[in-house]
């Protein structure tokens, strides 16, 4: 990978573990000067850890970070020239505003009227020129979360590191700290490296977005790349509202998904391969008839979201649509539907069906994901073979109670794909398992995962 | 249904048996003469007698000592507890606690056995030594509880801002546990004040405490003037406890 000349930290290969758990896998990721970078996934992602990394309150297991062209793996977090606005702000409740943001000039001993000057400067650039003498604790989320930026900016950093600085306040008063933290790294034009969960706020503050998902980068780009060209299913699920189905690329400009062919700008995929086709909500054309229309639908629910109408539509291959839309529709009535050829993101399938590594403990037994299974008797597979078992998405059975199963797991992920659930399950060993199914369930639902003998795909391997 | 604040009834009652009753016959004792009638004659002679003075003053200098070597051991002590990365296993914690669960006066008991043994001098090394084993715990927990519940996050912005491991120690961690010190000072300065079997156990009597007085009073049935010297301790100890409380709301606390 080209590095170019003007990045202030990079990250290489850096992996990080808590116990038995990764956290991160292998991260590598440059970050560019004077731009806003937004490190943006769920909890549990590994965003933070990755923050924490670059400040130095933790240390990879592995990998590199330096910091203009120096490495600065092993330095302490007092030595780095960077700052963090803490999440929960953590200002010190034994010292008051000015001394606060004045801590780290007075622990470098710059002369106190200086000291002076900047606490004043930096004090009214977040607003607060008059909260000097106050006691940190007597200020609001608002104004401590200012004082707390004050803090890290007044030491002139070369980056700013903030871990979710906007999670607790209210949303109005998070939507005027957006604009004016956009507005101060304007003017400052140093590196900002942010952290939050929310897509909406990645969005709209970044230059760069970085999306995290299970300790992994899952996409890098900029909010209009991340936004319309989402790599994968994971990211256009997370990033706004998206309709993800299965489809197949027939050829070079033409894909096939919710029962129909459409045309698309995608090309090299190869013939009838198997593809998530993503098209967001505003991008489907709905309209009072049917003439013109690609396929039809019928209106099942109208709700009005200030902006627009929210409709879910069944098409008439019995697929479910989110559609929004400025005009709404009268629920029960038939539509005309209707998708442009670039707005169809067609996207790789990360997997089409399970795979696991087993072994047969008997000619009708397999070993796989720390469960026996029963299988078919295959000619020329005995016990003792190490064997490749593969699963289809749709033959993995989740049972209520954890007990019923072969194996118990956790509902990971949920993603809907128009007419059926697609659900990641972490088994208790923390594996993965990809299920199919007409069910709902809900994330951190505890299941049983069973898998019956006809569902089951074993070929010997080849050693 | 009982109304619930009918709940408090028998703890009011045990209040007032256990607690204000007490109270109020000791000001009543202080302030009689050995007749029964009202006199100020037992203040005035505490405050005319210059071995009760001294004892007085003895005591406060015991106790200051204690409270202090009670800070200077307990502090570290508390602070290698809370810390993750030098005790992982609650057991130490558990460790420091259990001398609590033995009665003092028998851990008083064995430990003049062990400077008896040893042929070790009885005197103020002896009784501090005494005192400090019997109190430290009660410096210990209350600084271990707060550095414990600390949240991090104090000391790591305080490392970002640049503060060297040794500055946030002292800068920000030292300042934040004061209140643990504060309550601290108080559950050990006030007992070691008022008592009396350490240093009669541990000093066979040579060094007498406030308490030692007010215990030989009583028991020489001299009522009224022991009351007073009690009402005099609680008194003196009310306005340390006033004092503490005042920092501990604004300031978190001074040493």
């Amino acid at each position: 990978m080209a590095i170019p000349n003007d990045v202030i930290i990079n990250i290489e290969h850096v992996s990080k573990s808590f116990g038995d758990k990764k956290v991160l896998d292998d991260i590598n990721l440059y970050i560019k000067k004077g731009e806003f970078l937004t490190l943006l996934g769920p909890s549990g992602c590994g965003k933070t850890t990755m923050l924490r990394i670059i400040a130095g309150f933790a240390q990879a297991d592995c990998g590199i970070v330096s910091m203009d062209g120096a490495d600065i793996t092993g330095v302490p977090p007092y030595k780095r020239p960077l700052n963090t606005v803490f999440q929960r702000y953590a200002l010190f409740p034994h010292l008051d505003v000015y001394d606060n943001i004045a801590f780290g000039l007075k622990l470098r001993g710059v002369p106190k009227d200086e000291i002076e000057k900047k606490v004043k400067k930096v004090l009214k650039m977040v607003s607060m020129s008059d909260y000097e003498d106050r006691d940190v604790e007597s200020l609001s989320g608002g104004q401590q979360q200012r004082v707390a930026i004050a803090r890290a900016l007044v030491n002139q950093p070369k980056v700013l590191l903030l871990d979710e600085p906007l999670a607790a306040l209210d949303l109005k008063m998070r939507k005027d700290m957006q604009i004016e933290l956009k507005e101060m790294h304007r003017k400052l034009g140093i590196t900002f490296i942010y952290v939050t969960h929310d897509q909406e706020e990645a969005l709209t503050l970044s230059d760069t977005i970085v999306v995290m998902n299970g300790g992994k980068i899952q996409q890098i780009g900029t909010p209009t790349d991340i936004y319309n060209e989402p790599q994968n299913s994971f990211v256009a699920d997370f990033i706004g509202e998206s309709n993800i189905l299965n489809g197949t690329m027939i050829k070079d400009r033409e894909v096939s998904f919710i029962g129909h062919d459409f045309e698309c700008v995608d090309e090299g995929f190869g013939e009838n391969v198997p593809v998530d086709v993503v098209v967001r909500p505003e991008d489907i054309y709905i309209m009072n008839k049917t003439e013109g229309a690609q396929f039809t639908g019928v209106v099942k629910s109208c709700t009005f979201k200030g902006v627009h109408y929210e409709m879910f539509v069944d098409s008439d291959n019995g697929y479910e649509l989110m559609i929004q839309d400025y005009n709404a529709f009268e629920i029960g009535s038939t539509v005309g539907l209707l998708i442009k050829p670039c707005d169809i993101q067609v996207m790789h399938k990360e997997r089409v069906e399970n795979r696991f590594e087993g072994e047969m403990t008997a000619d009708d037994t397999v070993k796989f994901l720390g469960g026996e299974f029963k299988v078919e008797p295959v000619e020329g597979v005995s016990a003792g073979d190490k064997v490749e078992v593969s699963v289809a998405f749709s033959g993995v059975d989740l049972l209520d109670h954890t007990e019923e199963g072969n194996l118990s797991g956790e509902v990971h992920f949920i993603l809907y794909k128009g007419d059926h659930y697609h659900l990641t399950v972490l088994t208790d060993d923390g594996d993965f398992v990809w299920v199919d199914t007409q069910d709902i369930w809900d994330k951190g639902d505890l299941v049983g995962i069973n898998i019956e003998s006809k569902d089951i795909k074993i070929t010997k391997k080849n050693d | 249904m009982i109304k619930r604040q009918h709940w408090s009834i028998p703890y009011f009652i045990f209040l007032v048996f256990f607690v204000v009753l007490p109270l109020v016959l000791v000001a009543v004792y202080a302030f009689q003469d050995g007749t029964g009638h009202f006199s100020l004659s037992n203040i005035v002679k505490f405050f005319s007698d210059g071995d009760a003075l001294s004892t007085f003053a003895v005591s406060l200098e015991v106790a200051v000592e204690n409270t202090a070597i009670c800070i200077l051991l307990g502090y570290p002590a508390a602070w290698i507890l809370a810390n993750k990365k030098l005790n992982r296993s609650a057991v130490t914690i558990v460790l420091f606690i259990i001398p609590m669960w033995i009665n003092a006066l028998m851990r008083t008991l064995a430990t003049a056995e062990l400077f008896n043994m040893l042929g070790i001098g009885l005197g103020k090394g002896t009784l501090l030594f005494g005192m400090v084993y019997d109190y430290l715990p009660f410096m210990i927990y209350p600084i271990y509880n707060i550095l414990n519940k600390m949240d991090k996050s104090y000391a790591e912005a305080a490392e970002d801002l640049g503060a060297t491991p040794s500055q946030v120690f002292w800068k920000v961690t030292v300042p934040l546990s004061m209140p643990g010190v504060v309550s601290g000072i108080l559950m050990v300065f006030m007992p070691t004040v008022s008592t009396f079997a350490i240093s009669e156990f541990l000093t066979n009597n040579k060094i007498k405490l406030f308490g030692t007085i007010i215990q030989e009073n009583i028991n020489s049935s001299m009522w009224n003037y022991g009351a007073a010297l009690s009402l005099i301790m609680l008194v003196i100890i009310g306005i340390t406890t006033l004092f503490n409380n005042e920092e501990e709301t604004k300031e978190g606390g001074v040493i």
